[in-house]
C-alpha cells in the first residue's frame, strides 16, 4: 500500500536514499528566531502514502521544522519541497493543519467553522459547510452543528477542528501534537482516524512526543533533538540500531560454555543478559549444549522505539521526553 | 478519502480570492459584534469632538486670515479714515482696513462678493454719515469700531456719528468661514473614523493572535492575504457604519427642516464632496490601518499593543493638527507640507475640497496618495508576514533543554 522507506539514519548529513514518490523532501533546514537556532539542518523525506512521525521532546524543534514545510515560516538556510512544490503556498488545496495550538473563531458555528476552514483551502463556502454538516454527523457530533465553538466541550471543538484540517480532501494531512489534550477514548479514534486516511492513499505528518503513538503508527520517524535530526527513517530500522537483546537462564551457573558467551554479558538475577552476537543465536546454543549449561530459558527481544531514541537522540533527550508527559508515555 | 478528489497539480487560491475569504469573515464577524455598536455611536463623540474642533478651527481661521474691513469712501475721507485707524490700533483692537476705489465696484455688495479678497464688511457713505454692510454678525462686532475711528478721523466731535446698517446675507468673508467649517468637520469626522478603525482592526488581529487562528490562516494562504482582507473588511465595514449615519442624519435634516442649520455647501459641491470623502477617507484609512495592522502582528500582546501604538497614534494627533491649521492657510507652506506628507495629504485635501471649487489637484493628489498605499501595504504586509508568526518556543526554555541534552 505504501511506498517503502528507504530512508536511514543520517547523523552524518548523507543525503537519506529514497526510491517512490516523496510527499515532503527536505534538505539543510535552518532556522534561528534572534540568534538561537532553533532547527539546525534538519533533512526530511517522507513518502506519499505514509504515516511518518516527527518525535522529540518539547522545544526540540518539531514545531518550527513543521512550520517551515507548510510554508508558515521560511527556512534560513535549506530547501523544503512539498509534492516536489517549493512554495508550499502553491500547493495549499493539496494540504491540511492541524497546529499545535489549537484555534477557532469562538463565535463561529462549528458547521460555519468547518466551511471557513474549507473556503480557507479553495473550497467554496457553500460547499464547504455543506461537507461540514456531513462529516460532523459523519463523527457523531450532528447534534453540535449549529452550536457556537465557545459553547462546545474542548474536545469537541479539537474533532471540529480536525475536520476542518480534513473538509477539503488533502493529500497531505500535518497533524503537530495532534494526541495532546485528547482523553484515551479520543486517542483512539484519532489513531483511526489516521490510519483510514493512509488506507486511502493520504500522507500523514505528525509530531508527538509521546513514542507510543509513533511506534503504533508510524512506518517512518524522524528523531529530533535540540534541534536536529539524528534519525529518519523507517521505525524498524531505528529499532534495529540496537542490537536484540538476548535473556538466558541456565542450570549451571558456571562451566566451560560460559566462555562461549558473547563479551557484553552480564548476570541479572538469575538471568544471562547480552547483545545478540552478529554470527546469530545458533552457534552460541551450540556451544551451551556441548557445554553443559543446562538451558531452562532463552528469549531475544527485540529493541523498542523508546530504546532505540535513547541510542539515537541520548540519554537527557529521553528524560526531556518523558518529563513531558510521564502519563502518556507510559500509555 | 483523496484518490478521486479533484486536485489540479497547482492549487493556490489566487491573492485576491483568499484575500476575499479572510475579508467575508472579519466583515460579516464585526457586523454582528459589540463593537460595531460602539462604532455606530461614534458620532456621538464626533458631535462633541466636531464642536470643540470647530470653535478651534475658527479661531485659528480669524487669526491666520481675520476678514478685513473694505473702506470706501472718497479719496480724502478715505486717507482721514486710514489716518485715524493707524493713530488707534495700538491702543484699541480694530479690524484690518483695505481702502477701496467708489469707481472700482459698483456697489458695496459687489465689494463683499469679490472672491479674491476676505472682506467682512464695506464701509461707505461719509465720515460723518458712516454707511456699514455686511452681515449680521460683522455689523454688531464692527459698528463701535466704525464710529470710533470716524470720530477720531473727523478730528474728535463730542458724539460719534451715527452708522448706518446694510445687512446682506453674506459675504465672501463669511462663506470662507464657513466652509472652513465644513473643511473642519469633514476632516474631524475622518480623522475619528480612521482612529478607531485602525484600532478596532488592530485589536481583531491581536485578537486572532490570541486565539491562534493566525497560524492556520497562515498555513493555507499568503500572509499578504490575510494584512489585505483584514484591512478591506474593516473599510467595508466603516462604509456600512458611514451609510447608517448619513441615513440618519438625512432623515434628522429632514424632519428637522429649515430648524437646522446644516454645513454651508463645500466649495465642490455636496455630490463630489461626498465622492472625494469617501476616496480620501479610504486612502487615510489604509495608510494608517496599514500601520496598525504591522504593530498588531508585531505585538505578542495587547499591552506590547498598547506600547508599540503610542507613536503611531501621536504621529495620527499630528497629522490631525497639522491639517486643522492647514484648513485655515490654504496655499501656505504649512498646507503644502499638509499636502504632501502621506499620511496628513487625505485630510487636507478634503479641507481643499471643501473651500476650493478646482479639480485638478484631487486627481494628481489621489495619485499620490494611492502610490503611497500601494507601498504601505505592500511594506506592512511584508513585515506583517515576517513578524506575525515569529514566535519559536522561547530561548530561555530551548536553552534549558539543550543544556539538558548535553549533560
Amino acid at each position: 500500500m505504501h511506498a517503502p522507506l528507504g530512508a536511514t539514519a543520517v547523523p552524518d548529513n548523507r543525503p537519506q536514499t529514497q526510491t517512490g514518490p516523496l510527499a515532503i523532501e527536505a534538505r539543510g533546514l535552518v532556522k534561528r528566531f534572534d540568534g538561537t537556532i532553533a532547527v539546525d539542518g534538519v533533512d526530511l523525506m517522507v513518502p506519499q502514502g505514509a504515516i511518518y512521525g516527527v518525535l522529540g521532546p518539547n522545544g526540540a524543534g518539531k514545531t518550527t521544522t513543521l512550520r517551515m514545510l507548510l510554508g508558515i515560516i521560511d527556512p534560513d538556510a535549506g530547501v523544503r519541497r512539498v509534492f516536489g512544490h517549493e512554495r508550499p503556498h502553491d500547493i495549499a488545496r493539496l494540504i491540511g493543519y492541524l497546529p499545535e495550538e489549537r484555534g477557532l473563531y469562538p463565535s463561529m458555528k462549528a458547521y460555519e467553522a468547518i466551511g471557513f476552514l474549507g473556503a480557507l483551502r479553495g473550497m467554496t463556502l457553500a460547499d464547504a459547510k455543506a461537507r461540514g454538516r456531513r462529516l460532523l454527523e459523519e463523527h457523531g457530533l450532528g447534534h453540535a452543528a449549529e452550536r457556537t465553538i465557545r459553547q462546545l466541550s474542548k474536545g469537541m471543538a479539537q474533532t471540529v477542528q480536525l475536520l476542518g484540517t480534513l473538509v477539503h480532501e488533502p493529500r497531505l494531512v500535518v497533524l503537530d501534537e495532534p494526541f495532546s489534550g485528547l482523553d484515551a477514548l479520543n486517542q483512539g479514534k484519532l489513531e483511526k482516524m489516521i490510519r483510514a486516511l493512509a488506507a486511502n492513499g493520504t500522507t500523514v505528518i505528525f509530531s508527538t512526543h509521546v513514542i507510543a503513538h509513533a511506534e503504533r503508527l508510524c512506518e517512518g520517524v524522524a528523531i529530533i533533538a535540540g534541534g536536529r535530526v539524528p534519525y529518519a527513517g523507517s521505525v524498524d530500522a531505528a529499532r534495529d540500531r540496537i542490537p536484540a537483546q538476548v535473556r538466558l537462564e541456565t542450570e549451571a551457573r558456571d562451566g566451560p560454555w560460559r566462555a562461549a558467551l558473547p563479551a557484553d554479558a552480564r548476570a541479572e538475577g538469575k538471568y544471562w543478559m547480552f547483545s545478540l552476537p552478529e554470527s546469530g543465536i545458533e552457534p552460541l546454543l551450540r556451544a551451551l549444549i556441548e557445554g553443559d549449561a543446562g538451558i531452562l530459558s532463552l528469549s531475544i527481544e527485540r529493541a523498542g522505539l523508546h530504546d532505540a531514541f535513547v541510542h539515537i537522540a541520548g540519554e537527557a533527550a529521553a528524560r526531556a521526553l518523558e518529563e513531558a508527559s510521564p502519563a502518556e508515555q507510559a500509555r | 478519502m483523496t484518490a478521486d478528489a479533484p486536485h489540479t497539480p497547482m492549487s493556490r487560491l489566487p491573492l485576491a480570492q483568499a484575500a476575499f475569504v479572510v475579508a467575508r469573515r472579519d466583515f460579516s464577524a464585526i457586523l454582528f459584534s459589540k463593537a460595531f455598536l460602539f462604532f455606530l455611536l461614534g458620532p456621538v463623540f464626533f458631535g462633541l469632538v466636531l464642536i470643540g474642533s470647530a470653535s478651534i478651527g475658527r479661531k485659528t481661521a480669524e487669526n491666520a486670515e481675520p476678514p478685513v474691513l473694505a473702506v470706501m469712501l472718497a479719496p480724502e475721507a478715505a486717507r482721514a479714515f486710514s489716518a485715524a485707524h493707524d493713530r488707534l490700533r495700538d491702543r484699541v483692537d480694530l479690524p484690518r482696513i483695505a481702502i477701496v476705489e467708489p469707481a472700482a465696484a459698483p456697489s458695496p455688495a459687489a465689494v463683499l462678493g469679490q472672491a479674491d479678497a476676505n472682506y467682512g464688511a464695506v464701509l461707505s457713505g461719509t465720515l460723518a454719515a458712516p454707511r456699514l454692510t455686511g452681515t449680521r454678525e460683522r455689523l454688531e462686532r464692527w459698528r463701535g469700531p466704525v464710529a470710533l475711528i470716524a470720530a477720531n478721523a473727523l478730528d474728535g466731535p463730542a458724539a460719534f456719528p451715527p452708522v448706518t446698517l446694510a445687512e446682506t446675507a453674506t459675504s465672501q468673508s463669511t462663506q470662507k468661514r464657513a466652509r472652513g467649517d465644513t473643511a473642519t468637520a469633514a476632516l474631524t469626522l475622518m480623522f475619528l473614523l480612521t482612529m478607531l478603525l485602525a484600532g478596532m482592526v488592530m485589536s481583531n488581529l491581536v485578537e486572532e493572535k490570541a486565539n491562534k487562528i493566525i497560524e492556520i490562516l497562515a498555513a493555507a494562504i499568503p500572509m499578504d492575504a490575510v494584512f489585505i482582507g483584514k484591512l478591506f473588511a474593516m473599510l467595508g465595514v466603516s462604509f456600512v457604519g458611514i451609510a447608517v449615519w448619513g441615513g440618519i442624519a438625512g432623515l434628522v435634516l429632514t424632519l428637522g427642516g429649515g430648524a437646522l442649520q446644516p454645513l454651508a455647501p463645500p466649495a465642490v459641491g455636496w455630490p463630489l464632496f461626498a465622492a472625494m470623502f469617501f476616496a480620501y477617507f479610504s486612502m487615510a484609512y489604509l495608510l494608517i490601518g496599514s500601520i496598525y495592522l504591522t504593530i498588531g502582528a508585531m505585538a505578542p500582546t495587547v499591552r506590547d499593543v498598547q506600547t508599540l501604538s503610542l507613536p503611531a497614534t501621536m504621529l495620527q494627533l499630528g497629522v490631525f493638527f497639522l491639517a486643522t491649521y492647514s484648513t485655515s492657510s490654504l496655499g501656505s507652506p504649512s498646507e503644502m507640507v499638509a499636502l504632501a506628507f502621506p499620511l496628513s495629504s487625505p485630510y487636507a485635501m478634503v479641507s481643499r475640497a471643501a473651500q476650493e471649487p478646482a479639480l485638478w489637484p484631487h486627481l494628481a493628489a489621489l495619485a499620490w496618495q494611492a502610490l503611497w498605499v500601494l507601498l504601505f501595504v505592500r511594506f506592512g504586509a511584508r513585515l506583517f508576514r515576517r513578524r506575525v508568526m515569529k514566535s519559536g518556543p522561547a530561548p530561555t526554555s530551548r536553552r534549558g533543554f539543550l543544556r539538558r541534552a548535553r549533560s
